[in-house]
């Protein structure tokens, strides 16, 4: 019996009992769906969260030291000097000092706003991929002369100056102290508040004045590649056990390393996720086997008939499979265009990119045939296994 | 020389409890080629069992059967389903034809299990149905059709495979006399045109319509010979005649 005969058999019973079909389906279609809408949206969560760190350098290393421990420090003169010491592993390093900066303009009186100002050095540019919009970045006579100068974000810019290029060469004070902005970053986001654009760099010299030390509690190193991370990583730990004596006062952290756990941990909560909304699909599976023995037993009389007309075993088998494997296709392929449309409605309000996988509409699309057959695989054998006599007998 | 069909020593009991029920006891008996043979009994004396068996629905508990020279006692189900698909065609009582399929692909069916191409199954179901004078009514479905219609339809389904033998279940049993008369009409013509057919019915002056008559009583045949023969369609002719003088 040819494959597109049975298969018009099987949709001319599923269209004759349109409203069974469709219930039968819901299953099928609500457990699609979800798996859809949770890959979909993991994956883009996961994305998201790739490039964040990304865009911090997938080749820096973080140092980072508890500067309680007072005897305990590494000079940036010194960290400079292993770089350099080293070009075959490292391209540059920042130290990283961090000022709570209250910002205002030297006319504006009370009007202030409160800003994270960074305290980096002049390579920092590199390892962050910034992009500068007008000016300069902070170069290595502003860190080695310790001058009153800042780069700012454009919401700085905008806020204080009406426009990003009105901000060159101004004037502003840093908790009291009067900085030159040298430069404006490229807007990323809008100028908002509390965004990538609220940002403001300063030389790390001048913030370590500013906050008072002579101590440096984070060092942003960057390795020349990603395939020599592991290597830069024990070498820079080797230099920093030198120096500091006991392992336990630092660490160091790779943002690769970093890239690679978030992603694992995502990736394990997706499975996780998959793993719930699959037990709807063999919930789905257990509807379509329910509803194909009522069927069989429905149309125990059509099952005589036929295998009075000399209908094998196969022939009956093959009718029932293909049609719960139908049923349960076209379901798959309604959950997949629900699953599909929810998961990128959620990606426009989220505003993440979101879009289902063809892997995972693959793969949805074969789970909902695989369940198909498997589930109508029982009441097919049943109404196969079938005699005739009684068959024929029956209302 | 070997008989179309030939059951040697039939026996068919069912078990109920302690109880044995003989539906077939003993029965032996040939049919040739191109014969009109009525097997003829009251309810519950063995002939639907008989006319299963001839048509391979069922096995016997005992004895031999043999479908043109083939013994096919110990054929497996689907063996048995290829044997009704090529040498059987039924015609029911009921029609039994699938209401959601339409006339043309009710009559297609024997030729799909057969494995006929898509073209094959049509040109022959549709030839069929030409010859029992529905070819018009292909496209409809059994329910739009009268009760006469739709047996022929099934006549037209039993005769596409292009069987040995055409077994009759009480093929008038749910017609009006007149469209039965037509379709025991249409029976005759087939036989006459070489077809054997096997009618299993309860009613006498249908079974005065065949050629040869086999009476089954409590599982055992109790006359086997030409329908001038048997006794009691004798008498009944004869009562018959009196009452249309």
């Amino acid at each position: 019996m040819g494959l597109t005969k049975s298969f018009k058999m099987a949709v001319s019973s599923i269209i004759s009992n349109k409203v069974r079909s469709l219930l039968t389906m819901l299953g099928i279609i609500i457990g699609i769906a979800a798996v859809i809408i949770l890959v979909s949206l993991m994956n883009g969560l996961t994305g998201e969260v790739t490039d964040m760190f990304s865009s911090f350098g997938t080749t820096s290393l973080t140092a980072n030291i508890m500067t309680r421990a007072v005897t305990t420090k590494v000079e940036p003169d010194e960290m400079y000097d292993f770089i350099d010491k080293n070009p075959e592993l490292y391209k540059g390093m920042t130290p990283r000092i961090v000022v709570s900066g209250e910002l205002k303009l030297p006319t504006s009186g009370d009007d202030t706003i409160t800003s994270t100002c960074n305290g980096v050095s002049e390579d920092f540019y590199n390892i962050q991929k910034l992009d500068v919009a007008f000016g300069r970045f902070i170069g290595y006579a502003d860190c080695d002369k310790s001058l009153n100068t800042a780069v700012i974000g454009s919401y700085q810019a905008v806020y204080f100056f009406g426009s990003c290029e009105d901000a060159i060469g101004q004037t502003m004070r840093i908790n009291g102290s009067p900085f030159t902005v040298i430069g404006v970053l490229e807007e990323d986001a809008d100028s908002e508040q509390s965004s990538t654009d609220d940002v403001v760099y300063i030389p790390y010299s001048t913030a370590m004045q500013m906050n008072g030390t002579t101590v440096v509690g984070s060092y942003t190193v960057d390795a020349i590649d990603e395939e020599h991370i592991d290597a830069a990583k024990a070498r820079l730990e080797a230099f920093m056990l030198e120096k500091i004596g006991d392992s336990d006062y630092f660490s160091v952290t790779s943002m690769k390393s970093m890239i690679d756990t978030m992603t694992d941990m995502l990736g394990k909560m997706e499975m996780f996720l998959v793993a719930i909304a699959a037990i709807s699909l063999l919930v789905g599976g257990i509807g379509i086997m329910n509803i194909m023995l009522v069927s069989v037993s429905e149309r125990t009389r059509e099952i005589g008939i036929r295998k009075s007309l000399g209908a094998k075993h196969k022939h009956i088998m093959s009718q029932f499979v293909m049609e719960s494997g139908v049923v349960s296709c076209i379901g798959g392929v309604i959950g997949i265009i629900i699953g599909s449309s929810f998961a990128m409605l959620a990606g426009k309000l989220l505003d993440m990119s979101v879009a289902p996988s063809v892997g995972a509409i693959m793969l949805a699309f074969s789970v909902s045939v695989g369940i198909g057959i498997v589930f109508g695989f029982l009441p097919a054998r049943k109404a196969a296994k079938l005699n005739p006599i009684d068959a024929l007998r029956s209302d | 020389m070997s008989h179309l069909v030939e059951l040697e020593n039939i026996y068919k009991i069912y078990k109920m409890g302690d109880n044995e029920v003989r539906a077939l006891d003993g029965i032996t008996l040939t049919i040739d080629q191109g014969e009109f043979v009525a097997i003829v009994g009251a309810s519950g004396s063995g002939k639907s069992t008989c006319m299963n068996i001839i048509g391979c629905l069922d096995v016997p508990t005992s004895g031999i059967y043999r479908l043109n020279g083939r013994e096919i006692n110990n054929y497996s189900n689907d063996e048995l389903a290829e044997v009704r698909n090529k040498m059987l065609g039924f015609i029911f009582q009921q029609y039994n034809l699938i209401p959601k399929l339409s006339v043309l692909e009710n009559v297609e069916l024997p030729l799909l299990y057969a494995g006929c191409s898509d073209r094959e199954q049509r040109e022959r179901a549709l030839t069929s149905l030409e010859r029992v004078g529905l070819a018009d009514k292909a496209s409809n479905y059994p329910a739009q059709l009268s009760g006469g219609q739709q047996q022929r339809v099934s006549i037209a389904r039993a005769l596409a495979g292009d069987p040995s033998v055409i077994l009759a279940d009480e093929p008038t049993g749910a017609l009006d006399s007149r469209t039965g008369r037509d379709v025991m009409l249409f029976l005759q013509q087939l036989n006459r045109e070489g077809n054997t057919i096997i009618l299993i019915t309860h009613d006498n002056s249908i079974a005065a319509q065949a050629l040869r008559i086999v009476r089954i009583t409590d599982g055992r045949i109790v006359y086997d010979g030409p329908v001038s023969g048997d006794r009691i369609v004798a008498r009944q002719m004869a009562a018959g005649s009196e009452e249309e003088d």
